[in-house]
């Protein structure tokens, strides 16, 4: 038994005696040596087929949940963007009427709006673009002379709030013959009630997203440890408490966790970045105009970024929980 | 140290496949545990490690009522009993030195302060040489060794072996059985589940012999 050292006949030892002890002794530092330069194995076995499935499921569904963040903060961040334009943006029609000139009172129009308190500019537009602008329903070689279209003036606003639209209209009606404002209330209002409902579609798909991905993981989690029980039930036996065994679980699936997390949320992150500086710049123009219309600059901000990181992370102490409350239930049934 | 009073076990609605057990283990004792395969060696050995409850009678595990123990009384109960299983139990993910120093790894010590005793114990059932061998890859002698090794480790004070010599051949087993007759001179209680009635004969040793369910003590 070890600690009993055994006894040696006579009191020195022979040279090769002394060799031989000598080969002994140097084994010994050697294989203490490798013993404390080796990494210590984990107790629970690691790249095991269920543990690398798990990792995937992790990966596939943080990936997808990722994704759908991603989509909700851009339609979100682009209805904020089209209900921010259209605040700041009214239009000035001016009527043509019998034996007024048009054009002057285009001008007027502009002229009174810029000098309106909250107004940061007042543009009519030329006869020119207002000829491109019909060009695809009336055809080239129009002259706007021959038909009874309306001047328009774009008047861009600092600020929406200090603008009092009602006096601009009043305003404009009694010094500008022919003119009307269009303060795009309808519009926005109807945008307002889409884009609300575009976010709780979205907000919706990413709950369901979450859910799915919650189920994967708890169903993953539980597959891999029903392959790990033969290890709970050696460490049970040699002694181990409970809440040790737990530990050794819990910290082994959060990193599968957190390592299938990452993995999707760079995944996804890696999609973002493209479509933002790959995708978008190499579309058509024509497409280009329509998608920045859409979505403005078609790019996930950093609430998609650091949404898909916080995903990750949520995963990832996710599955440790689950593996958690599996090894005290397998260790309850045990008993 | 142990003591069974008119224990009885049956699994679920089915027979008594165990019945009034009546026996002590002392202290620093020898015992084979013995009978026909199917006798309950196994199952009695499983009562003795508090891993099964009976379903009547007293079963005292140093001075402690079983039936009064709390879940979180039996590790360390645990850590006082060594066992050896038939099937070894090691894990296959870890190397012999990781296996035997399992005890005391789950008790949260550092390598450093263990290494010099599994290294020791190793060589003492002769696995000097294969401490950073897989399970997989060893013998059946060497991993019913490094089982042995797992289970003295934590110097319990009773060991219970299930079938220790059952995969080994004869030279091995006499190697094994002198090892466990050391350990009990060195103070250990032993007992030692067979049906070699010819390694029994071996040893002038208390025999607890279970047959029907039943436990005959020749002393």
């Amino acid at each position: 038994m070890p600690g009993v050292s055994s006894s040696r006949k006579g009191g020195s030892l022979s040279t090769t005696e002394a060799d031989h002890s000598h080969k002994l002794q140097l084994a010994a530092f050697r294989r203490q040596s490798r013993l404390a330069m080796r990494k210590q194995s984990q107790l629970v076995p690691e790249n095991t087929v269920s543990g690398n499935a798990l990792t995937i499921v992790v990966a596939i569904m943080c990936f997808l949940a990722c994704l759908t963040l991603g989509a909700v903060t851009l339609v979100r961040d682009a209805a904020s963007d089209w209900q921010t334009d259209l605040l700041r943006e009214v239009t000035i029609q001016v009527r043509p009427i019998e034996g007024v000139d048009t054009a002057a009172e285009a001008a007027k129009a502009a002229t009174v709006a810029r000098l309106f308190r909250g107004v940061a500019s007042a543009e009519v537009i030329s006869e020119a673009e207002s000829t491109a602008l019909l060009e695809p329903w009336l055809g080239t070689g129009l002259d706007l002379g021959e038909l009874p279209i309306p001047r328009l003036i774009v008047v861009r606003l600092s600020d929406p709030s200090i603008v009092d639209l009602g006096a601009l209209a009043d305003r404009l009606a009694a010094q500008v013959r022919g003119a009307t404002l269009d303060d795009h209330r309808g519009w926005t209002s109807r945008l307002q009630t889409m884009a609300r409902v575009t976010v709780f579609i979205g907000l919706g798909i990413l709950s369901l997203v979450f859910m799915a991905t919650v189920l994967s993981v708890v169903f993953a989690t539980r597959g891999a440890m029903a392959g790990n029980r033969d290890v709970v039930s050696v460490l049970h036996f040699v002694g181990a408490e409970d809440g040790f065994i737990a530990r050794e679980y819990q910290r082994h699936f959060m990193l599968l966790g957190l390592k299938g997390g990452l993995m999707g949320a760079a995944a996804a992150a890696f999609i973002f970045a493209l479509t933002s500086f790959v995708l978008a710049p190499s579309m058509s123009p024509v497409a280009a105009d329509q998608t920045a219309a859409l979505f403005g600059s078609f790019a996930v901000g950093p609430v998609g970024y650091l949404g898909a990181l916080a995903i990750a992370f949520m995963i990832a102490v996710m599955t440790a929980i689950t593996s958690r409350l599996t090894v005290y239930r397998y260790l309850a049934e045990s008993e | 140290m142990i003591r069974f009073e008119n224990v009885g076990l049956r699994y679920g609605m089915g027979p008594e496949i165990l019945r009034d057990l009546s026996f002590q283990i002392a202290p620093r004792s020898f015992q084979f545990l013995t009978g026909p395969s199917g006798a309950g060696k196994t199952t009695l050995i499983r009562l003795i490690f508090l891993s099964l409850k009976p379903t009547r009678g007293l079963i005292t595990v140093f001075n402690r009522d079983a039936a009064s123990l709390s879940k979180t009384d039996l590790p360390a109960l645990r850590r006082r009993i060594g066992v050896v299983f038939q099937d070894f139990r090691l894990l296959d993910h870890l190397t012999t030195f990781e296996n035997v120093a399992l005890p005391l790894r789950v008790l949260g010590n550092e390598e450093s302060s263990y290494r010099a005793d599994v290294v020791e114990l190793l060589r003492w059932v002769g696995l000097g040489d294969r401490m950073h061998a897989f399970p997989p890859v060893m013998s059946g002698g060497e991993k019913q060794r490094a089982a042995l090794a797992r289970a003295l480790i934590g110097k319990p004070e009773i060991l219970l072996a299930d079938e220790p010599t059952g995969n080994v051949d004869p030279p091995l087993a006499r190697r094994l059985m002198r090892l466990f007759v050391e350990l009990n001179r060195l103070g250990t209680s032993v007992v030692i589940a067979t049906h070699d009635i010819n390694l029994m004969n071996q040893f002038n040793a208390r025999r607890l012999v279970i047959e029907e369910g039943r436990l005959t003590v020749y002393d």
